[in-house]
Order: structure tokens, then C-alpha cells, then sequence
């Protein structure tokens, strides 16, 4: 359906992951094919199937990028909140923006009003060393936990705010205060889809004109005791022990690929009004073309196993295609989950047959599972700004993984030029949920 | 905006602590009865509160096709199920599926499920080491792997009840969960809106599903001291825009309604129940515990929802009436929400917001966190519908600072043709959807 419809374009991206924060540090890092995956650092977690992840290095301080009269506010930030904050103050010094949280005082480059917030996030398990510290003030004598004792005393033991840390929303909260972001905010929580539908609501927003732009991706934390056991409960990671090497233990696509690993990290990117960007002067630095999101129909009904919901994905990417006004063929790479997990794999790669055709097996691919981990909620951001680096830069960052990748162009390989008009970002999450995003490179 | 295609209404169905159905809970609220009572879903007796209105036997059965389907659904899941499907039943799609299914999307805003509390609360405590004051990573995993289960675990993602309303009703469209707290299934609504309205999809089926009636939710309510902590009969203890209330009351459950194009529904001779007519969203972007005490940020919401709607807030119609006829307050029942919503009534409506009944059933229904914005927008097409207004209900003891109309007590006549409803997140986000009464 062939509709006017307000251009809207990139003009900044922020990342944190384990290569650190900012989305320079992301590409220098998936360039020069290194891994940011390690033993896990936050607990002790050699007892699990998975004993490594990748983790934002040692030194980050969220102190740091806040202002000053913030600082007191990130005793109450769960990781997942932490990594949202820095990757939003990234995003908006990328797009040159001045905000309440860059320079308190000056003139918003954007009118508050009218910019919104859109924000992804996933389930924030609670601090387990600061629960059962209050726990185990209610023990029965046997041991055993109390209600009672929990109910009288033990819960004070907790801090009032103690809520507030682990509320999805609080992502957007603390960006939106930072950054004084007073148009259409939302939090959108369906897994790894999160990302990305994220981005394609701020889209629309900007495109219906309740927003001239917006802060969208998403931002989440796996590394705690809770989130890894919940992926090992879905068989989504593979065996890796603490000594094992990381470098190929995310083989995307291979027949011999035994599950992912996790990251924390997440982005977001300033999604602007062309007329906006323009009218100030910013770098575009990529369109979005298009997008589309779908629900895959899953046998298990809870969606952890996709490998029947190639055909679902492939409608989602042709949904995006005609939302863009684009052939498949206009596609030069795919940036897809590539996790690893091998029933999402073969839902992907059944996807890309569909709507690629013979191009399926030599269309360049773009994966950075391997060197990142999955970082959930935070997925869909991190492969966004990737695409968006890879446009600016008319180059495909070094894959890890195996030397073959199942016919598909995702094995292990250094980077490369390549002439890159239109990249396709697709995101499918544990629920279901997928969402496509086409990006155009900038005039 | 003149070219935008209509939205209608044409299904509603919900699950709630004051009944199962459309008309049971309608007839209750007219009555002014209240659904709270001690909690029963755990032992409760020695917290601050200890009461909440719970949805009494929630149970699938009656709702969906294939019980092993849904075997590990956990209490949104299920709430979400029985409210869906009774919407889905009133837009007649239970007899005649819509043609295309990747046509039809999914909007929720539905809660974090419930924790396996007790398994988890002693995984934890079998792994303290007290001389550390952490728990041990070895001893953490050895005990969760005897204590917790896939299947529960997993349940408690948000997406859940996504995917198992799509699988139950065969959905393949556009499907997003929000969880923007207290304001989630407002905006789940309003974004549904949006998606048909651009085109996206020709039906959405929309709402929010949620419990926090679970130890950690009480607890976190608690510390946070938002909760009523009322030592009297609970049906008196959540008491909004009175001058002596203490707090929000629990409550728990779903409501969901299916939103199509006019010309949709009128091609397959589904008859409107009511027409959406604007939305709005905005965030305070004041501090993480205070809302933005001149109502900012809820202004701002229903101000786009009115405007979108065509609807001008000084003005009086051509009758004479209000610019509209009801406003579903978020009305919490705590101290700085109905005084800071009352504020931003009267910042929207200026002189003329005395004019214009306000009431808040959360005073009768609890709070249902990220499903209460859909239960009251619900309430509106049915104050719509059958020319009733709810009460607020424990309103004795006014507040001389808020002095707008309540509609204290005891539900009202009225002829009710336009209604908005407003929702306010923990957080920060605000929500209003503006909805009228169906005309050809």
C-alpha cells in the first residue's frame, strides 16, 4: 500500500556490550574479529551448562555518565537500567543532540514534548545476594522460609525503593528523566523481538507526527544466576567450560551448533524526522525504509521452539519489503539473530530461503552473537546499530563461528568491503515475536 | 487526518475480582459492591496489607478449545485466555475466523508472571553463605535444579500471554507486549489503534492481563508504602479521592477487546459497539517516585487523545453538554495521584472540568496494575451502552481539595455519548484513549 509517509532516519546510535559502550567500541571490536566472551565475572556460574558470557568490561562506571545531580539515582538501577542509561547517553552525544542530561540548561536541540522514548526490556530478575540477605531474616527453625516472620519484619530488610530497581519500565523512567524525553514513551517486552519492535513504534510514531524523534532499542542483563538458569531451562546455550576457548562456540546456521551465549548489553538509536535531522544539520547516517512485525505460530505454544516458524519469519520480511517499497533482490546483507540456538537457526534459514531464493546461499550475512553473546532484549538495538555502521561504513564486520555455516554466508571470516545500499535486520524471540527492519543507506 | 480510517470496538471480554463475564461484573459495579477481601493466594496475615481483590476459582476451562494446549499457563495467561476469548466469542470470530490471520495482531500490556515464590525464595537461602553475604554460585544452581521447573520459570516472561492467546485464536499479525506499569493496556489499546489506523493490520485484538497478588508483589508494594494498610472491613479500604485514603488496593485480572476498521467489520456484518476516537501518550519526565506535580506529563496525554479526536476542551457542544460526557480516572486511591489528576483534569478542561463525571472503580475492582487501563476502557463503552456511570465507591469523607464530580457512591444516569480514559505508569509514562459512541 503505497502511502505519503514523513521520512525518518538515524542520525545516532549508542551501544553497551562487552566491548564497552559506544558503538565505536561494538564495531572496532566485531572488525577485527575479536570476542568479548569470557568466564562469567558477576557470580560464580562454573556450575552451569554455559560458564562464560560476554560481559561489559571491567571499569564501567555508571556514575560517570550521568550528571552530576543524577548520580544519586543509580543506586536504584538494576544492570538492565545501567546499560540502557549509558547506551542513551551515547546515542544522543553520536547524534549531537544537546539534552538536559548534556548540557543541563541549554536549549534541547529537540522540544521535549516532542521527543519520545521507546524503550526494550526484558523479565529483570531481582539481585539474588540482596533478597536473600533480607530472606534469611525470616527463617523458620528448621530453616525453612517464614511468611509470617517475612510479613512482621523480615521485608524492611529490603529497601523502600527496592520495586523500582526491577520494573521494565524503569529503563524508560531513568532515560526519560535524563534526557528530559516528555513525548510518547513506551516499554515493549517480548524477548529478543524487543529491540526492534521498539524501533519500528517510534517509527510510526514519527511518522504519524506525534514525535519529531525518539530514543529506541532496548537493554538487558542474562548475567545473573535467574537469567542464565532460565536459558539453560530453554536449552537455548551451549556447553562451554570456564577454560574452553569462546572464539567458535557460536556457530550460527552449522550442523554441528549446539546453542548460544549470553551477553549484556543493548542500544538505542536517534530516530529523527528527515526534515528534523536536515533542518539542524545532522549526519544521517542511515534510513529506515521499512518495517514489520508478525507472531510465528509455535507448536510448544510458549514459543521456545521456532524451528517450524520459517514460513511466519518469511511473511514478517516480506511484510517489511512492501512496507519499504523494496524487491528482495535490493537487499545487499541480512543482520539476523544468528544465534546459534539451533531451532531458531533453522527458522531463519528457512526464512532467507523463502524470500531470497537461490540468493539465500550468497547473500552476505551479518552475525555478532559469537563475539557479544545474546543479549536479549538489548539484541535487536545492538544489531541495528551494527547495520547502521556497516551502511556508514560500506564495510561487513569479521564473523567468529565454524568454518561452514550450513551453505549460508555466516561462517567464520574477516571483514570486508562491500557496496551496501539496503540491509535487512531481523529479530525473532523466545515467545514468538519476530519483527524486520529495513535500512537504506543514507543519500 | 480526515482520510484515517475509523476504528471500532466489536468484542470485550474480561476476567476480574468482581466476576467472569460482561454483565456480572457490570450489575455489581452499579450495585457499588467491592471485591476485596483477605488475601487467600498466601499467607498474608502479618504484612502491612493484607487484603486485595482476588478473581475467585480462575480456571481456562470455559474459554479455550484444548486444555494441554495451555498446560503451563500461569494466572495471566489464564486471566488473559478467558477475557480474549469472550472477546473474541462477541465479535463473532469464535464461529467465523478472520480470512487472513497474519491480518490480525496482538496488543497486551500484561505483567511479569508470578514467581515459583517458594522454590525460589529457598534456592536462594540454601545458597547463602553467610560469611560472604552472597549466595553460592555452585550451591545456588544444585538447589534451583532440584527446586525450580522449566515450564514455571519460562511462564513468568511478559510475552506469555502473547503467545498463548495466539496460539488459542491462531494469530499471526503484528504482536507486542508493553509493560509500562499501572498505564501498560491503555496504551496497549491506544498502540492497536495505531497499527490498524496505519494499516497494519485490519483487526488487533488488545488489553493487558496481570497479578501482583504474590509475596514479592506485596512486599515491593509495601516497602514502596503505596499500598492501602486500611485495619477495617476491606470492601472500605480503597477509597479514592477521599480525604482519608491511604493507598491503592490490589487487585487482579484481565480485560481484552477486538478493534477493527469500520469497513472491516461492517464487510462481515459485525455490528460496533463503539468507536475509538483518540490516543495519547506522553511521559513526566520528572523523578523516578514523584509524579510532575502540575500533571504535566498526564495533560500532555489527554490533551493528544483529545485532540485527536477532534474534540475541543473548552468548548460545550451544541446541546450545551461538556465537551465529554465521563472520565475513567486512573484514580488510585492514593494521596498524589488523585490530587495530581484532579489538577490535570481542570489544567485540560479549565472551567469546564466540574462539569464533567469522574469516577474511579478501582474504588469496587483493586488496582489491576498492567490490566487495569483495559478493564476501565471496558467500563466506558459500557457506561456508553447502557447510559449508566460507576461510582466511586468509599467516598464518605471528601477531600474539600478535590472538587470535582465523583460521582460519589452510587452509580448514575447519564447520557453518556464520549468518555475518556486515563492511565498513569509507576514510572512515569501516562496513557488516555478518547472513545465515543458508534453512529453510521
Amino acid at each position: 500500500m503505497a502511502r505519503v509517509r514523513r521520512p525518518v532516519v538515524i542520525t545516532g546510535t549508542g551501544t553497551a556490550c562487552g566491548f564497552g559502550v559506544g558503538t565505536d567500541a561494538l564495531w572496532s571490536g566485531l572488525c577485527e574479529g575479536r570476542s568479548a566472551i569470557g568466564p562469567v565475572r558477576a557470580f560464580d556460574a562454573s556450575g552451569f551448562r554455559c560458564t562464560q558470557a560476554a560481559e561489559v568490561p571491567e571499569g564501567f562506571d555508571i556514575r560517570q555518565l550521568v550528571p552530576k545531580s543524577y548520580r544519586k539515582a543509580t543506586k536504584v538501577m538494576a544492570r538492565d537500567i545501567e546499560l540502557a542509561v549509558a547506551a542513551a547517553d551515547a546515542a544522543v552525544r553520536e547524534a549531537g543532540l544537546v539534552t538536559k542530561g548534556i548540557a543541563e540548561g541549554e536549549a534541547p536541540t529537540i522540544p521535549p514534548n516532542r521527543f519520545g522514548c521507546h524503550i526494550g526490556a526484558g523479565l529483570i530478575a531481582c539481585d539474588v545476594d540482596e533478597l536473600t540477605a533480607a530472606l534469611v531474616t525470616a527463617k523458620s527453625a528448621s530453616g525453612a522460609f517464614d511468611s509470617g516472620a517475612w510479613g512482621h519484619t523480615g521485608m524492611t530488610n529490603l529497601t523502600p525503593l527496592w520495586l523500582l530497581k526491577y520494573l521494565p519500565n524503569m529503563l524508560s523512567c531513568h532515560v526519560t528523566i535524563i534526557h528530559d524525553c516528555q513525548g510518547p514513551s513506551n516499554t515493549i517486552t517480548c524477548a529478543e523481538a524487543s529491540g526492534l519492535l521498539s524501533m519500528g513504534e517510534s517509527m510510526r510514531t514519527i511518522e504519524r507526527g506525534a514525535a519529531d524523534a525518539c530514543l529506541a532499542g532496548g537493554a538487558e542483563s542474562k548475567i545473573n544466576p535467574m537469567g542464565l538458569l532460565r536459558q539453560q531451562f530453554a536449552d537455548r546455550l551451549c556447553a562451554l567450560p570456564p577454560e574452553a576457548s569462546a572464539s567458535s562456540a557460536v556457530r550460527p546456521y552449522a550442523s554441528d551448533a549446539d546453542g548460544s551465549i549470553l551477553g549484556e548489553g543493548g542500544g538505542l538509536v536517534i530516530l529523527e524526522a528527515e526534515e528534523s535531522a536536515r533542518a539542524r544539520g545532522a549526519t544521517i547516517r542511515a534510513r529506515v525504509a521499512g518495517f514489520a512485525a508478525g507472531q510465528c505460530s509455535c507448536d510448544d505454544t510458549v514459543g521456545v521452539d521456532l524451528s517450524a516458524a520459517g514460513e511466519d519469519i518469511a511473511a514478517t520480511m516480506l511484510a517489511a519489503l512492501r512496507d519499504a517499497g523494496l524487491e528482495s533482490s535490493a537487499m545487499d546483507a541480512i543482520v539476523p539473530m544468528a544465534s546459534g540456538i539451533p531451532s531458531t537457526d533453522a527458522a531463519e534459514r528457512a526464512a532467507f530461503a523463502a524470500v531470497f531464493g537461490e540468493r539465500a546461499t550468497t547473500i552476505p550475512i551479518v552475525t555478532m552473537m559469537g563475539a557479544i553473546g545474546n543479549c536479549g532484549a538489548g539484541v535487536g538495538a545492538l544489531q541495528l546499530a551494527v547495520a547502521v555502521r556497516c551502511l556508514e561504513h560500506q564495510l561487513l564486520p569479521a564473523r567468529l563461528g565454524g568454518p561452514e555455516a550450513g551453505g549460508l554466508q555466516a561462517h567464520a571470516a574477516p571483514s570486508s568491503a562491500a557496496a551496501l545500499g539496503h540491509l535487512m535486520v531481523v529479530s525473532a524471540g523466545l515467545g514468538g515475536q519476530v519483527a524486520v527492519v529495513i535500512l537504506g543507506r543514507a543519500a | 487526518m480526515s482520510a484515517a480510517p475509523r476504528i471500532v470496538v466489536t468484542g470485550m471480554g474480561w476476567i476480574t475480582p468482581l466476576g467472569n463475564d460482561i454483565d456480572t461484573v457490570w450489575n455489581r459495579m452499579m450495585a457499588s459492591d467491592s471485591g476485596m477481601a483477605p488475601i487467600t493466594r498466601f499467607d498474608a496475615r502479618t504484612f502491612p496489607t493484607t487484603f486485595a481483590a482476588e478473581v475467585r476459582e480462575p480456571s481456562i476451562a470455559p474459554f479455550v478449545q484444548d486444555l494441554s494446549v495451555h498446560a503451563t499457563a500461569g494466572l495471566n495467561s489464564m486471566f488473559a485466555l478467558g477475557a480474549a476469548a469472550q472477546a473474541w466469542k462477541m465479535a463473532g470470530f469464535a464461529k467465523t475466523r478472520p480470512a487472513d490471520a497474519r491480518r490480525v495482531g496482538l496488543y497486551l500490556g500484561a505483567g511479569e508472571g508470578v514467581l515459583d515464590t517458594i522454590n525460589f525464595f529457598e534456592t536462594n537461602m540454601a545458597s547463602w553463605d553467610a560469611a560472604t553475604q552472597r549466595c553460592d554460585g555452585r550451591r545456588w544452581i544444585e538447589a534451583a535444579a532440584g527446586r525450580l521447573s522449566a515450564t514455571k520459570e519460562i511462564e513468568q516472561e511478559p510475552n506469555m500471554p502473547l503467545a498463548h492467546i495466539a496460539r488459542e485464536l491462531g494469530i499471526k499479525g503484528p504482536a507486542f507486549n508493553c509493560l509500562t506499569a499501572c498505564a501498560a493496556s491503555t496504551q496497549a489499546i491506544g498502540e492497536a489503534y495505531s497499527i490498524i489506523q496505519r494499516g497494519d493490520a485490519d483487526v488487533m485484538v488488545a488489553g493487558g492481563t496481570h497479578t501482583m497478588i504474590h509475596p514479592l508483589g506485596v512486599t515491593g508494594f509495601n516497602r514502596l508504602t503505596a499500598l492501602s494498610t486500611f485495619k477495617g472491613d476491606p470492601t472500605k479500604a480503597s477509597r479514592p479521592f477521599a480525604i482519608d485514603r491511604d493507598g491503592f488496593v490490589m487487585g487482579e485480572g484481565s480485560g481484552m477487546i477486538v478493534l477493527e476498521t469500520l469497513e472491516h467489520a461492517l464487510a462481515r456484518g459485525a455490528r460496533p459497539i463503539a468507536e475509538v476516537a483518540g490516543y495519547g501518550s506522553s511521559a513526566d519526565a520528572f523523578r523516578i517516585t514523584d509524579i510532575q506535580p502540575e500533571g504535566r506529563g498526564a495533560a500532555a496525554a489527554m490533551l493528544q487523545a483529545l485532540a485527536q479526536a477532534g474534540i475541543d476542551p473548552h468548548q460545550l457542544r451544541e446541546d450545551g453538554r461538556a465537551p465529554i460526557d465521563y472520565i475513567s480516572a486512573h484514580g488510585t486511591g492514593t494521596k498524589e495521584n488523585d490530587s495530581i489528576e484532579t489538577v490535570a483534569v481542570k489544567r485540560v478542561f479549565g472551567e469546564l472540568a466540574p462539569k464533567i463525571p469522574m469516577s474511579s472503580i478501582k474504588g469496587m475492582m483493586g488496582h489491576l496494575i498492567a490490566a487495569a487501563g483495559a478493564v476501565e476502557f471496558m467500563t466506558c463503552v459500557l457506561a456508553i451502552q447502557r447510559g449508566m456511570l460507576p461510582p466511586t465507591i468509599n467516598h464518605a469523607r471528601p477531600d474539600p481539595e478535590l472538587d470535582l464530580d465523583y460521582v460519589p457512591n452510587r452509580a448514575r444516569s447519564a447520557p453518556v455519548d464520549i468518555c475518556l480514559s486515563n492511565s498513569f505508569g509507576f514510572g512515569g509514562q501516562n496513557d488516555t484513549v478518547v472513545v465515543r459512541r458508534f453512529k453510521d
